[in-house]
């Protein structure tokens, strides 16, 4: 304790002051006061990750060992076996892109599961956040900022073992397939964080999920090599609807909006109608964590 | 002008649990209030319905009028919260966490900066600010969080058990701290276990145990209306239980001793509350050597908090404290706080 408390312009520094933050019109800048809480909690996550890299360092390892380890394993299968005209580093880049993705989101919930423990959680929970979601989208800025560099990092991987580059445009839209598949997982995630009792919870939900969800999509092989019930399931499962547009894209230069870019048990769907899925995938969970959000703890 | 804080027939049980029962009490505007008890008498859990942190069973809590339950984020606003353990991000310098938590009370952008140095500067930050909070000691961290609860300028800052583990030296910056926030006009709501904490700093006080708030007023109040003064006496260094009896059975037959306790925790010392202003130590050493009982020692003192506590409940707060830990899980609990 070398420094002691300053009595200098002590009290003007510690009058309560009713107007600051404010208060008296609460409803009329919310948008304002929404995107500054918001701001300010993805500060705080790119500071920790400056200061602590690992995650971004081992995350940027992960996809490239899928990327050679998987394609090791089938690089002697026969030509054609996935589709024509695509090699397996074309069919294998769609997958790893969104699995690295999807793997990331699904963990978004455990720093703040990890705040809730410690207490931290309860600096957000005290102070007057124009709305919670806040905390979701914070977390959602910096997951995707995350994904795009590994994205990029996959992308520029997958061009040197042979899988090609898309064109500007097929690259705007794997970004926006990308992001609707974050946000919506992201969102989940701090669901879980919120209503799970702790850390072990959430790890165990993200363990019984992340890998099956892989195996259970269209990642490392096409519906048509798939049990019929695996079908079924991977038609369902929104993983799906992420990496087969991507594949598409991959596939052929010539895609459009009306392209059918996947084909399940029971319909075809084109590029837009699978935005639109994805769209619905995050509509859905962003409604259903509303109550969890909410909540006050005990 | 309504209350600064307001909470009425407060009831919150976790699981089956009665952590609070029934609690009352008001806060008038520009006071230290304290909020005295012993550990598991519910400080924290009213303290966490008041910042809207849990959700109260049943009861009526409102700061400068507005209702904690309809109008949380209206409350959250007046309220500055400086929890009872310092929950810190220990990668962030103290600075940054200060600039988080002012975006997080919707400060304008333009003042942050101006704001956060005033309060380093006034809470002796200055060294420190840029200091990752890891590498923070207990006193300095309460500091930060200090200045943390304070920066959006808050009508209430509430403060649990603030100088729990704290050296002597930086709880009295906290006090001192205290009384100047009460003179800038900010009221302060405290808790605390310390007798001595609440005695010196709190305009108003209300003592609760397990649940329920047994005294409320100012301390002085509380003490006079106990009336008569404490004895504490020893027969011997550590007296035989029977030997205490006896001296009990005698001192009780004397017109001026009002009450004789017992204090098994404490050596079999014996607890008397007499009528003021009698010569009264004398008196009892004197009845005492006729019956050849020795006197080891003899204190005499105006009634404390702890009496009230002890006259409310049987038991000093001390007491209290060592039976509350022994038969508490803290993990159990931390776990449901979370739920
Ligand atoms: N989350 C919880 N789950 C179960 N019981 C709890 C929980 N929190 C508190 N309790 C119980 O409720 C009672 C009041 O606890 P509380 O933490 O409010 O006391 P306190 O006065 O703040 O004590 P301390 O001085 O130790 O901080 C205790 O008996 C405690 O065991
Ligand atoms: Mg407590």
């Amino acid at each position: 304790m070398s420094q002691s408390i300053s009595s200098r312009n002590i009290k003007s520094a510690l009058a309560p002051n009713p107007a600051v933050g404010g208060q008296n019109n609460e409803s009329s800048n919310s948008l304002g006061d929404f995107i500054q809480e918001t701001l300010a909690l993805t500060q705080r996550l790119f500071i920790q990750l400056q200061r602590r890299p690992s995650t971004l360092i081992a995350g940027i390892i992960q996809p490239f060992m899928w990327l050679v380890l998987f394609g090791a394993l089938f690089s002697k299968a026969p030509a054609g076996l996935f589709g024509s005209d695509l090699s397996y580093a074309k069919f294998l880049a769609p997958g790893v892109i969104v699995f690295t993705a999807f793997s990331g989101a699904l963990n978004a919930g455990l720093p703040v599961m990890f705040d809730r423990e410690f207490g931290f959680l309860n600096r957000l929970l005290v102070a007057p956040l124009s709305s919670r979601y806040s905390i979701v989208a914070a977390s959602t800025i910096y997951i995707i900022a995350l994904s795009f560099i590994q994205t990029a990092v996959i992308i520029f991987a997958s061009a040197i073992l042979g899988a090609g580059l898309p064109g500007i445009v097929g690259l705007s839209a794997i970004a926006l397939i990308v992001f609707l598949i974050v946000l919506g997982v992201t969102a989940l995630s701090l669901g879980l964080a919120f209503a799970l009792p702790g850390h072990i919870e959430l790890l165990a939900v993200i363990f019984v999920t992340n890998l099956p969800l892989l195996f259970a999509s269209t990642a490392l092989a096409p519906l048509s090599f798939m049990a019929g019930w695996l079908q079924v399931i991977a038609s369902l499962n929104p993983l799906t609807y992420a990496i087969e547009p991507i594949r598409y894209i991959y596939g052929h230069g010539d895609w459009a909006i009306n392209s059918i870019v996947m084909n399940t048990p029971w319909i075809g769907f084109s590029f837009g109608s699978v935005i639109l899925v994805l769209l619905g995938f995050d509509a859905l969970i962003l409604l259903a964590i509303q109550p969890l959000l909410r909540r006050r703890f005990a | 002008m309504a209350a600064a804080v307001l909470i009425k027939n407060l009831r919150k049980s976790y699981g089956d649990v009665p952590a609070v029962k029934d609690i009352s009490f008001t806060v008038e505007p520009g006071e230290i209030f304290g909020l005295l008890g012993p550990n598991g008498a519910g400080k924290t859990t009213t303290i966490r319905c008041l910042c809207t942190l849990a959700k109260p069973d049943r009861g009526k809590i409102e700061v400068g009028g507005i209702s904690a339950i309809a109008s949380p984020k209206a409350v959250r606003q007046r309220l500055g919260y400086v929890a009872q353990e310092v929950a810190i991000d220990k990668v962030l310098t103290g600075r940054e966490l200060l600039k988080l938590q002012a975006a997080l009370y919707h400060l304008p952008k333009k003042s942050i900066g101006d704001r956060t140095n005033q309060l380093i500067e006034v809470l002796g930050l200055q060294d420190y600010a840029d200091k990752k909070t890891g590498t923070y000691s207990g006193g300095i961290r309460k500091r930060l969080d200090l200045a943390a609860g304070l920066l959006h300028q808050p009508e209430v800052l509430v403060l649990d058990e603030p100088t729990v583990g704290l050296d002597i030296e930086s709880r009295m910056v906290v006090w001192e701290f205290l009384q100047a926030l009460r003179e800038a006009g900010t009221t302060v709501l405290i808790t605390s276990h310390y007798l001595e904490e609440i005695d010196a700093l709190a305009d108003r006080l209300a003592i609760i145990d397990q649940g329920v708030v047994i005294a409320e007023g100012t301390p002085s109040e509380l003490k006079d209306k106990l009336g008569g003064d404490r004895i504490t006496l020893r027969i011997r260094e550590f007296t035989p239980y029977e030997e205490a009896e006896k001296a009990k059975y005698i001192l009780e037959s004397l017109p001026f001793v009002e009450n004789v306790i017992v204090n098994t925790v404490q050596g079999n010392s014996l607890n008397l509350i007499v009528t003021s202003g009698q010569n009264s130590l004398s008196k009892i050493e004197q009845s005492l050597s006729e019956v050849s009982l020795p006197t080891f020692s003899l204190a005499q003192s105006r009634p404390s908090l702890d009496d009230v506590y002890l006259a409310a409940t049987g038991k000093t707060i001390m007491d209290a404290q060592i039976a509350a830990s022994s038969s508490r899980d803290l993990k159990k609990e931390k776990k449901q706080q979370m739920k």
